[in-house]
């Protein structure tokens, strides 16, 4: 165990920080494809419903690891080789493992933040929007003065959550050879052949960040709650 | 109770609204003068709530005209939410935003459609709120209110856009018998003061008395209409007669 950590420590917390990093870009990115599909969800439009409708089915019902290897392998062959884009504009298409893992990430915690943000916004009892449209005010200033507020409140649990199985998910990335937590222990495993010691490791890695995560959480919450 | 019968405040002719196949207003035509308290009485599905959703286009009718104040409310064109600062409406189930105390529920449309400074919105509300006797309560959540208080917030906040009109969805059927005597006088004295109301109401007692006019609607129609003294002590249409016996 010592001997992992003087040997490989700096190895894995550098892995650490890039499961950090591609955790924090997918879910910046989520948060914001969440958050315009979730509203997509509830405006009272048929084609904007059906659109987010199809992109959280669509996402749900493909496993993460087939969205990674599609998007990172699939779509630059359709983009060079099939609809042959690379001649049309002189440069390849070519994904890092970083871009491909933020996408996939953020493409797959969007969707599931959507359905947080559509159920959200749903629990509210429909007569505060109604308030609010009769005394004048616009449909998104209703929104986001009086609606969302009560809304982001009931979220934050499943929010929190979600976030942690985000950052849980970088370890999926780890099959498009991102240098991720998992991906590093794999090598140090593959030449050490101590495989306890250095899973146990990496497991105790991701609870703190989790916990660590959690303890925010908190925090905010018990700050929003403040005046109630 | 001062009612201007040359000013036409509402004008309402052969109403239509259907909820997918359900037909709920069949044809409703009357016209609601300034300053003018109207009552709709009625059984429960008769359409009456539905029909004061229209005035506001809280639902969006499916034929016939509503002009209020010359305004075309079904008029694709109209800024609804122009039109709807004067008018303003009070829900069966308070609708307080839970997310603000008292007088940020009154300080809110004022300041954010800029009709007042915080300093300007606040002083009315406050004074809004010493009319409806809840001035101590101005830092309170609406979860600390009682049902009663909960109803005059929702009152005193409509009134701080200053409308010409006020709704009244129900304002009193979802309290306790004890809190509907205070809720009551805060309209009361609403009425006294010259403003255009359209009620829908259970409570007998108050059509009687504060109404100039008193709707009685069932099916999706209105099947009688006249003052107070007529529609309660010479009802002439057996559905009248049959439902007054039922709730008085």
């Amino acid at each position: 165990m010592i001997r992992i950590i003087e040997t490989y420590g700096s190895m894995l917390t550098t892995a650490m920080g890039q499961t950090l990093l591609l955790a924090l870009w997918g879910l910046l990115f989520g948060c914001i494809l969440g958050i315009v599909f979730g509203l997509m969800s509830v405006v009272d439009n048929k084609a904007s419903k059906a659109v987010s409708l199809v992109y959280v089915n669509l996402i749900r019902g493909v496993p993460m690891i087939v969205l990674a290897y599609f998007i990172y392998f699939g779509i630059p062959l359709l983009w060079n080789s099939i609809l042959n884009f690379d001649e049309l504009l002189g440069t390849k298409l070519v994904l890092s493992p970083l871009q491909a893992g933020t996408i996939c990430l953020a493409l797959n915690c969007g969707a599931y933040m959507s359905e947080i943000i559509r159920a959200g916004i749903q629990s509210i009892d429909p007569g505060q929007m109604e308030a609010a449209r009769s005394l004048g005010l616009s449909y998104w200033r209703s929104m986001f003065r009086v609606v969302l507020p009560q809304a982001i409140r009931n979220m934050i649990p499943s929010i929190v959550n979600q976030f942690i199985i985000t950052l849980k998910d970088t370890s999926i990335l780890s099959v498009i050879g991102f240098p991720e937590l998992v991906n590093t222990a794999k090598n140090v495993v593959a030449s050490t052949f101590l495989s306890f010691q250095t899973w146990g490791i990496v497991a105790v890695m991701y609870l703190v960040i989790i916990l660590a995560l959690q303890q925010v959480a908190k925090l905010l919450e018990r700050r929003l709650n403040r005046g109630r | 109770m001062a009612a201007d019968k040359n000013n036409i405040k509402i004008h309402v002719n052969e109403l239509y609204k259907s909820f997918g196949h359900l037909e709920v207003l069949k044809g409703v035509s009357t016209d609601i003068c300034e300053g003018e308290v109207v009552c709709i009485i009625g059984p429960s599905g008769s359409g009456k709530s539905t029909f004061l959703r229209c005035l506001n286009r809280l639902e969006v009718i499916t034929g016939g005209d509503i002009v209020v104040d010359g305004f075309k409310v079904n008029d694709k064109k109209l800024d609804i939410n122009k039109f709807r600062e004067n008018i303003g409406m009070v829900f069966q189930h308070f609708n307080l935003f839970a997310n603000m105390n008292v007088i940020e529920n009154l300080m809110l449309a004022p300041v954010d459609l800029k009709k007042a400074t915080k300093e300007e919105a606040k002083k009315r509300a406050m004074e809004l709120l010493e009319t409806v006797g809840l001035s101590e309560k101005a830092e309170s959540y609406p979860s600390q209110l009682s049902g009663g208080q909960k109803q005059r917030v929702a009152i005193a906040r409509a009134l701080a856009m200053n409308p010409d009109i006020m709704l009244f969805d129900e304002p009193t059927s979802a309290l306790d018998p004890e809190m509907v005597g205070e809720v009551l006088a805060v309209m009361k004295e609403l009425a006294l003061n010259g403003m255009t109301m359209v009620v829908v109401t259970h409570e007998m007692g108050f059509a009687r008395e504060v109404a100039d006019r008193v709707l009685f609607m069932d099916g999706g129609v209105i099947l009688e209409e006249g003052t107070p003294e007529e529609i309660f002590n010479s009802p002439k249409h057996p559905r009248t007669i049959d439902f007054l016996n039922k709730v008085l």
